[in-house]
């Protein structure tokens, strides 16, 4: 019974849409437009936070990390002599890390060199991470089968290995590496262990620095991590990096550490802790050859990054469903002076005030949802094509369907109640004898 | 809600269905007041067929639109049925007019966005009929109409005369107890006019109380009575 009036109701309505296609498309666009708005500002706003939340839950949230630049200056500066570019983190620093800084609870000083890795007739570009025993204590690695780099292979500066779960996967396929030896430069080195993983996302330039690209200038294509002790790496692979660059000659460079990760006890500390370090780094350090890295801050960092957009596509769609209601609204009171005749008959013929309210307000209701699936549509393209070009992640999520439907239905009340009640309140003999 | 008013309606079956005392209808123009209806007494019995006659503007219209509670008078007595319409609400007035009353308008009035079935539909809809018993009764009205293989055209399609008897059609819709006719016969030619006449006069001799607003004097000769206005007044 009350599905038969509805049915007809809303069929009456799509057809009086449909007749002024032309008419409802363009009056709709603020719709459109204001609702595509909001779910590219909540997918680009949601992306950003996770990719955050998972840079800090890989970097580790209690962490610290200061990495080594090549100091701006200098970049040019060098051009043509043979001189040797000495900067970066120094192993002195470390030190001075565990030793004056009171909450730290470890230390993790971390050499990186880029090299093939060869076992049997196979090679991987591989990431040769140089670290200490406790390195896993600062991230989210874990070891799986054997074991972790001990105190023992750091003292006799050992030819052990752990590789992570790629570089098994590309190098061994199916033999148990544990027990393998693996060729790196000219020496042996035995797998102790496998590690899991850590997920290198493509988009976290500011997380690796320069220098971790590695000397080979393809630190992109490197399978995973080998990691071997710090002293084995500063012994078999030097310090002293050459860079063989056509016309310039050959760059010299000199660099102890990549990295050193500081773990502090608590959350909180972390950014006390950044300051103490900013500041004994400013008195040591005369070239700007480091950078630290607070994935806590990362978060602040996407926030920020965040309010930008949604600053810009809110006011976008706050203009657009304003400008778009009050359009609707307009449109609405023309097809309602158009249609007065019709609203007299309807009366004449026994429809209620509530009838014709219904009528009307059904009728902007299709509208403004017909415009909010379509904004729906072209909303969830915008951050499809964002992510395409940027590379910026962008998450899509049921809520942000769900806020854009019930946008739509707020703006069709709020554009379609006055006409429908205008419509509702005509007087039906004025409005038979309207032509 | 339904229920209450029919039981008002039917429970003076025996009673005339439409009584006038003294009603009266102003206009206001400006500070100037129009008086259209200047006391009109009128009874009208169950089955009656009454023509009402008058030069143009002596308001012969407004007093079917009172009648058929579109309009309210401004002053008097309008029984419907022993019912006082003057206490009625608004839903209550749309719900007399949609199941106690027929209209048939000069100027068809029909929805043009919709069939001749869709049409005829339109008053079982806001009853609340059911989808399948309107669609039914509005295809058995259309064949009643002489409309049987026009279901599906738009009125745009249709003559005049079939206009009008689609309006017809569309009056019936609710099996209502009066049909008021406003010209219905002022925008056709003599054929098609003659056609809608014998219609209506059908419907009386099935017992319906037909109202009919009309210059035209061959058709008031069919009317048991004439009622004729002159500057609002009945003349007598
Ligand atoms: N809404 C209104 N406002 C002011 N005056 C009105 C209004 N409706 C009708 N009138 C006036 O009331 C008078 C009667 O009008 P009505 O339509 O009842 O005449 P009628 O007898 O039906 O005439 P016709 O035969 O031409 O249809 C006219 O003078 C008209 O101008
Ligand atoms: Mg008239």
């Amino acid at each position: 019974m009350l599905s038969f009036r509805l049915k007809r109701t809303l069929k009456m309505g799509i057809k009086n849409l449909w007749m002024h296609r032309l008419r409802s498309t363009l009056t709709t666009l603020g719709v459109i437009f204001g609702v595509s708005s909001v779910i590219a500002m909540l997918a680009i706003g949601e992306g950003a936070s996770r990719q955050a939340q998972a840079q800090i839950a890989r970097l580790g949230s209690q962490n610290i990390i200061i990495q080594t630049v090549k100091p701006p200056e200098d970049q040019q500066a060098t051009g043509q002599e043979q001189s040797m570019l000495e900067y970066g983190l120094t192993y002195a620093d470390a030190e001075r890390f565990r030793d004056s800084i009171p909450n730290v609870q470890v230390v993790v000083p971390v050499r990186r060199v880029s090299q093939r890795a060869w076992y049997r007739n196979r090679k991987v570009a591989v990431e040769v991470v140089g670290t200490v025993p406790w390195h896993p204590e600062t991230s989210p690695t874990h070891v799986g089968m054997g074991r972790f780099l001990s105190s023992i292979d750091m003292h006799y500066k050992q030819t052990v290995c752990v590789v992570d779960e790629r570089v098994v996967r590309e190098l061994f396929v199916f033999d148990d590496p544990l027990g393998q030896d693996i060729k790196i430069a000219s020496d042996y080195y035995r797998v102790v262990g496998v590690c899991s993983a850590q997920e290198v996302a493509r988009d976290t330039a500011a997380v690796d620095s320069e220098a971790s690209r590695g000397a080979l200038g393809q630190g992109g294509a490197n399978v995973g991590n080998i990691y071997i002790p710090l002293t084995t790496v500063k012994d078999r692979f030097g310090e002293i990096k050459v860079q063989i660059s056509g016309s310039t000659g050959a760059n010299i460079e000199k660099v102890e550490l990549q990295e050193i990760i500081v773990k502090v006890g608590a959350l909180e500390e972390v950014l006390p802790t950044r300051d103490i370090l900013q500041t004994l780094l400013e008195r040591f350090h005369k070239k700007s050859d480091y950078q630290v890295v607070v994935p806590l801050e990362l978060l602040r960092q996407a926030k920020r990054m965040t309010l930008i957009f949604s600053i810009v596509l809110g006011s976008i769609a706050t203009i657009s469903l304003l400008v778009g209601g009050i359009g609707i609204m307009n449109i609405m009171l023309a097809t309602i002076s158009e249609r007065t005749r019709e609203i007299g008959i309807r009366r004449a013929l026994g429809a209620k005030k509530l009838d014709i309210m219904v009528q009307f307000l059904s009728e902007t209701l299709l509208l403004t949802l017909a415009g909010g699936i379509l904004g729906i549509i072209l909303g969830s393209a915008v951050p499809f094509l964002v992510t395409h070009f940027s590379r910026m992640p962008t998450v899509i999520t049921g809520g942000s369907l769900v806020l854009a439907f019930g946008i739509s239905v707020m703006v069709g009340l709020f554009s379609g109640l006055y006409p429908a009640y205008r419509a509702a309140n005509m007087d039906p003999i004025e409005s038979l004898r309207h032509e | 809600m339904v229920r209450a008013l029919d039981k008002t309606l039917q429970e003076n079956n025996d009673g005339p269905i439409v009584v006038f005392e003294q009603l009266r209808k102003n206009y206001w123009l400006g500070a100037v007041e129009l008086r259209v209806l200047r006391g009109i007494d009128l009874t009208i019995e169950r089955g009656e067929h009454v023509a009402i006659m008058g030069p143009s503007g002596s308001g012969k219209s407004t007093l079917l639109n009172i009648l058929g509670c579109l309009d309210r008078p401004s002053g008097g007595c309008y029984r419907l049925g022993g019912q006082e319409v003057s206490q009625l609400d608004d839903d209550q007035l749309s719900l007399i007019r949609g199941a106690r009353i027929g209209f048939v308008f000069q100027s068809f009035n029909l929805i043009n966005q919709l069939n001749v079935i869709e049409n005829i539909e339109t008053p079982m809809f806001y009853q609340g009929f059911s989808e399948r018993d309107s669609a039914e009764r509005a295809m058995e009205l259309a064949r009643l109409v002489g409309l049987g293989d026009r279901f599906k055209h738009r009125p745009s399609e249709l003559s005049g005369g079939e206009q009008q008897r689609v309006a017809i059609a569309r009056a019936l819709a609710n099996d209502p107890l009066i049909i008021l006719a406003d010209e219905p016969t002022g925008n056709l030619d003599s054929a098609s006019g003659a056609e809608i006449l014998r219609i209506l006069l059908t419907l009386h001799g099935q017992g319906k109380t037909l109202i009919t607003v009309t210059h035209d004097d061959s058709i008031a000769t069919h009317a048991q009575r004439i009622v004729r206005l002159l500057d609002g007044r009945i003349k007598k």
